[in-house]
């Protein structure tokens, strides 16, 4: 622990400064231009090819099909002959009036606040890790770069976590299914709620790390 | 932890411009710092000297704890998917739902893309990297070579791990049962168990898994 806060960034030697390319799955060196990781296979590329494009193109499908989520309705339950249709709010006040407080507070938490916290969250990440934006430049001190390091591991982390709220959906309407008293069926939003967070994560999947450390040079 | 966490610093040195051996460097996949790759012991941990992850945490006898996790979890699944799930009774009526039952509730019209996403996340993914998992270490369990394909399968272990969604599926039930507790009255199968037994012994998996040593290992069990 101790030994990873001495950031005085000086004396580090990069793979990419050293002519070398590291393996981003097992950390294997090799001479830059080997095309595959002779230990585990991976292709070799000192910074993935694209990685910023392929994050902003993942980011803006994934926020698109957000949407239409939000729109219509996720869950629709039938009772007694009327049905009710929910949408992902919806579904969280419904909980709160019940007075389910800790499971609608999962919910907005796992089908709101993860979402756009992580939309936000990458978006950020890309525009300040990219030489060519203006808000690249404001790095000012060696810990700036540990925070954003940390910002990028809790996306990778809890995105995959948003798609609770699919599952209950599926849950629900596998179990609910008591003919006349009350069945629940899955809405259309849940399509487009689970492509978000597949595109979400797709993003988050795309970023290569070590961007968010070159921007260790500036400081010098 | 224990002492020795916090001691180890093994590959942590930093590396001058000058004596650049590539088979005795190692660079963080995370920031591309090298440093010199020295053996770390069981039980310690190594860390990037740059960005602070960590890059070697190798176990004591982790190999076959692995294995032995991974099979135990892929027995598990299959009892999980088969034995019934939940169960849901109101009005005389008894409504018995096995993880099929779930995966098969999305099967109508447009939503049947969803039917196959679900059986992947929740099945499908989990029991494939399971399997390559077992595939890849099992050999190199018992002391032998690697497996022919023991890279490729562990390599799509690892490109697997954010897609294999059972512990997610687990906390969605748990929601989900608090949502009908007031329309009916709910019995939870051996499924359940066993499913969120399968969980555990997933997440304890990971936990054990050093994915460099790992890497490591199969390199050095390379056929002759
Ligand atoms: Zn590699
Ligand atoms: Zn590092």
């Amino acid at each position: 622990m101790t030994s990873a806060q001495g950031n005085d960034g000086a004396q580090v030697l990069t793979a990419r400064q050293a002519g070398l390319v590291g393996c981003h799955s097992c950390g294997r060196v090799h001479p830059m231009g080997t095309p595959r990781c002779s230990r585990c296979g991976a292709a070799l590329h000192s910074r993935m090819p694209g990685s910023l494009q392929k994050v902003w193109a993942w980011l803006f499908a994934g926020i698109v099909v957000y949407v239409p989520a939000n729109i219509y309705p996720m869950l629709l339950t039938t009772s007694f002959g009327a049905t009710t249709e929910n949408t992902i709010m919806g579904g969280a006040v419904e909980l709160m009036h019940h007075g389910s407080y800790g499971v609608a507070l999962i919910v907005f938490v796992a089908s709101v606040l993860i979402p756009v916290g992580k939309f936000l969250a990458i978006g950020y990440l890309a525009l300040v890790v990219d030489p060519g934006s203006r808000l690249g430049g404001r790095l000012r001190q060696g810990q700036d770069l540990h925070r954003r390091q940390r910002l990028f591991e809790v996306v990778e982390f809890i995105g995959r976590w948003s798609m609770i709220d699919v599952f209950v959906v599926a849950i629900l309407s596998a179990l609910v299914q008591l003919d006349f008293a009350a069945t629940i069926n899955p809405g259309i939003a849940a399509v487009s709620f689970s492509l978000s967070v597949a595109f979400t994560m797709l993003a988050a999947l795309s970023f290569d790390p070590r961007l968010i450390w070159d921007a260790e040079q500036d400081l010098h | 932890m224990n002492q020795t966490t916090s001691t180890a610093q093994a590959p942590g040195d930093r590396v001058g411009p000058g004596g650049l051996d590539p088979s005795l460097l190692i660079a963080c996949p995370t920031c591309d710092a090298l440093q010199l790759d020295r053996p770390v012991p069981a039980g310690a941990r190594a860390r990037c000297h740059r960005c602070g992850t960590i890059l070697m945490a190798p176990r004591e006898g982790a190999m076959t704890r692995i294995v032995m996790l991974a099979a135990t979890a892929l027995v598990l699944m299959v009892a999980a998917v088969f034995f019934p799930f939940l169960e849901l009774s109101a009005g005389g009526m008894v409504r018995r739902s096995s993880l099929l039952d779930a995966v098969l509730a999305f099967s109508s019209g447009l939503l049947l893309p969803l039917t196959f996403a679900v059986a992947a996340l929740i099945i499908v993914l989990p029991v494939l990297r399971l399997a390559s998992i077992l595939y890849a270490l099992a050999p190199m369990a018992l002391g032998w070579h690697r497996a022919r394909h023991g890279v490729a399968a562990f390599r799509l272990a690892e490109a697997l791990r954010p897609w294999a969604m059972a512990e997610i599926f687990i906390v969605g039930v748990a929601v989900a049962l608090v949502k009908v507790a007031g329309l009916a009255r709910l019995g939870i199968g051996p499924a359940f168990w066993t499913f969120a037994a399968l969980v555990l012994v997933t997440v304890l998996n990971d936990t054990y898994m050093c994915r460099l040593t790992v890497w490591k290992t199969l390199e050095e069990r390379r056929r002759p």
